[in-house]
């Protein structure tokens, strides 16, 4: 049953993000990447991970491609002509090769510890209470951290609106 | 095996209650208005010379809309075009699996919690779908190819993102004071009494995050006063370009999220399906009474009162609509961004210390 459900949820994921890069309407791109993302948090609920599929479609479907959504709607794109550069096609291609080698490189040089010391199931450690415990404890600093940096990209965002207004 | 059967059977008798509550209120809706502008309202549908307090007005209407034009502009965008009031409707529809609304049966061996999936992310669960009704909204108003629709679009899809920052952060306190996201838990601690007399309810608790909470819940089902993206009388919106069961679509939709919404009021403010002093065995009151019922009979009374809660937070919902005029686009926002989001962090903090001071 569960495998049944990673191997459909996997092959949407793919075929969407498929379409993301394959669609010649940015509006239509923009909507595949919204399902990739809503699949692959439908992964991480069966990795037992509910809380980062939530966090996943709040932060991601909910605010940063409503951004996307926006800005393509207000600018109202045209679809792509043809005519992209041979060079440009090229090049794109090989940058995709060798960060796919990298990537596979990278990923096997890492050694996957058999025991990675929790003792504690897959259900628990996903769960709101032991993400919250792990948040404020051991990975404390780089989560106070990240947060000034968010608050930064706040006051940065409100700095530049207001930019043009005279105090 | 069985449990599957109990699961699906739970879905079913939900979604079936949900969608027949919201007919039934597009029927209230017109009730309360003609109650409210002294007319009689909504009696002229009838079968055989039958009128039963214009009930009939709700097959009529749901009749209209099927045989209606199903029309798509020109140079508009098919797809997404019949995408838009099926995303609208969607988040509201799945909603509901995880709010409780009953306590746990027991019938012989069987062990019935009347919750359709009791998720440890609860809460995020209903924030998650609230973002989709976004997509709704917004396509509907960019897929018409019509100005008006897109600008309509754009109003609501400000008004969405905005209050939902607001719905979230009123939120905070309650789910501090419980110290769970689970919605099952929320209510089951509401059910405790404060002073031996009070019922735990989150009102009581949590007097200002209610107050936060209903006005960015009701930004979020877009009705008066927060009716800016569609404004049907004067400025036109988003859903311009339906006709037909697509329009139907979102006018339903809206009634649908009127009744999440007051569940979620229900749930998280007014203790659920706890009725006060009421408990697994029977009524124990605080006057030193007690009247011992079996689990049945309780679970009924407990699933009557969650009813009759959502009834009267639905029947709120639309005494304010027909009360209050449209706020402009500009109050609105001063209201989301300078009145509500100030106020809930306040309440965080506020609450923060207090739990901080009481827990010591």
């Amino acid at each position: 049953m569960e495998t049944a459900f990673f191997l459909l949820f996997s092959a949407l994921t793919i075929f969407c993000a498929l379409m993301v890069i394959l669609q010649k309407n940015p509006l239509a791109s923009v909507l595949f990447l919204v399902m990739t993302l809503f699949w692959l948090a439908a992964l991480f609920v069966l990795l037992s991970a509910p809380f980062i599929a939530a966090i996943q479609v709040i932060i991601y479907a909910g605010a940063i491609m409503v951004l996307f959504l926006f800005v393509l709607m207000l600018l109202n794109l045209k679809a792509i002509e043809e005519g992209v550069k041979p060079a440009l096609k090229v090049t794109g291609v090989a940058v995709a090769l060798i960060l796919l080698v990298v990537a596979a490189v990278v990923l096997r040089s890492v050694p996957i510890p058999a025991n990675t010391g929790f003792s504690r199931s897959a259900a628990e450690l996903g769960s709101v209470e032991s993400i919250g415990q792990m948040l404020f404890s051991v990975y404390l600093l780089p989560f106070e951290i990240a947060s000034f940096l968010l608050l930064a990209g706040i006051i940065g965002a409100i700095v530049l609106a207001k930019k043009d207004r005279k105090p | 095996m069985l449990e599957t059967i109990i699961l699906l059977a739970k879905i079913w008798a939900v979604l079936l209650t949900l969608v027949s509550l919201a007919g039934l209120m597009t029927w209230v809706e017109r009730k309360e208005s003609a109650i409210m502008q002294d007319r009689l309202g909504a009696n002229r549908a009838d079968i055989l010379g039958f009128r039963v307090i214009g009930l009939f007005q709700v097959m009529a209407d749901g009749l209209k809309m099927f045989f209606k034009e199903d029309f798509v502009p020109p140079t508009g965008h098919r797809l997404l075009h019949t995408l838009g009031p099926i995303l609208a409707f969607f988040p509201a529809l799945v909603t509901f699996a995880v709010i409780p609304f009953g306590s746990t049966l027991y019938l012989g061996s069987l062990v019935i919690p009347l919750q359709i999936a009791q998720l440890n992310i609860g809460i995020l669960y209903l924030l998650v779908f609230g973002s989709f009704s976004f997509y709704g909204v917004v396509l509907a108003g960019w897929s018409s190819n019509n100005k008006y629709s897109m600008l309509g679009g754009l109003r609501a899809a400000a008004q969405l993102i905005s209050y939902e920052v607001c719905l979230g952060t009123s939120l905070v306190g309650i789910l501090m004071i419980y110290g769970t996201l689970q919605l099952n838990v929320i209510v089951d601690h509401q059910n405790q009494l404060l002073f031996g007399f009070l019922p735990a309810w989150g009102i009581f608790l949590q007097p200002l995050g209610f107050l936060l909470f209903l006005p960015a819940a009701m930004a979020e089902t877009k009705r008066v006063p927060f009716d800016l993206p569609e404004g049907e009388s004067e400025i036109i919106g988003y859903y311009t370009e339906y006709s037909g069961l697509k329009f139907g679509l979102f006018y339903f939709a809206e009634f649908m999220e009127i009744l999440v919404v007051s569940a979620l009021i229900a749930t998280l403010f007014f203790g659920g399906y706890h009725l006060p002093w009421l408990y697994e065995e029977g009524f124990h009151f605080p006057w030193g009474g007690a009247w011992d019922l079996p689990n049945v009979v309780v679970a009924m009374i407990r699933l009557a009162t969650f009813f009759v809660k959502i009834a009267f937070f639905a029947w709120l919902q639309v005494l304010i609509r027909w009360t209050l005029p449209r706020f402009r686009y500009d109050q609105m926002m001063r209201l989301c961004w300078k009145g509500i989001l100030p106020l809930a962090v306040l309440n965080i903090l506020v609450t923060g210390l207090i739990l901080l001071l009481v827990n010591r």
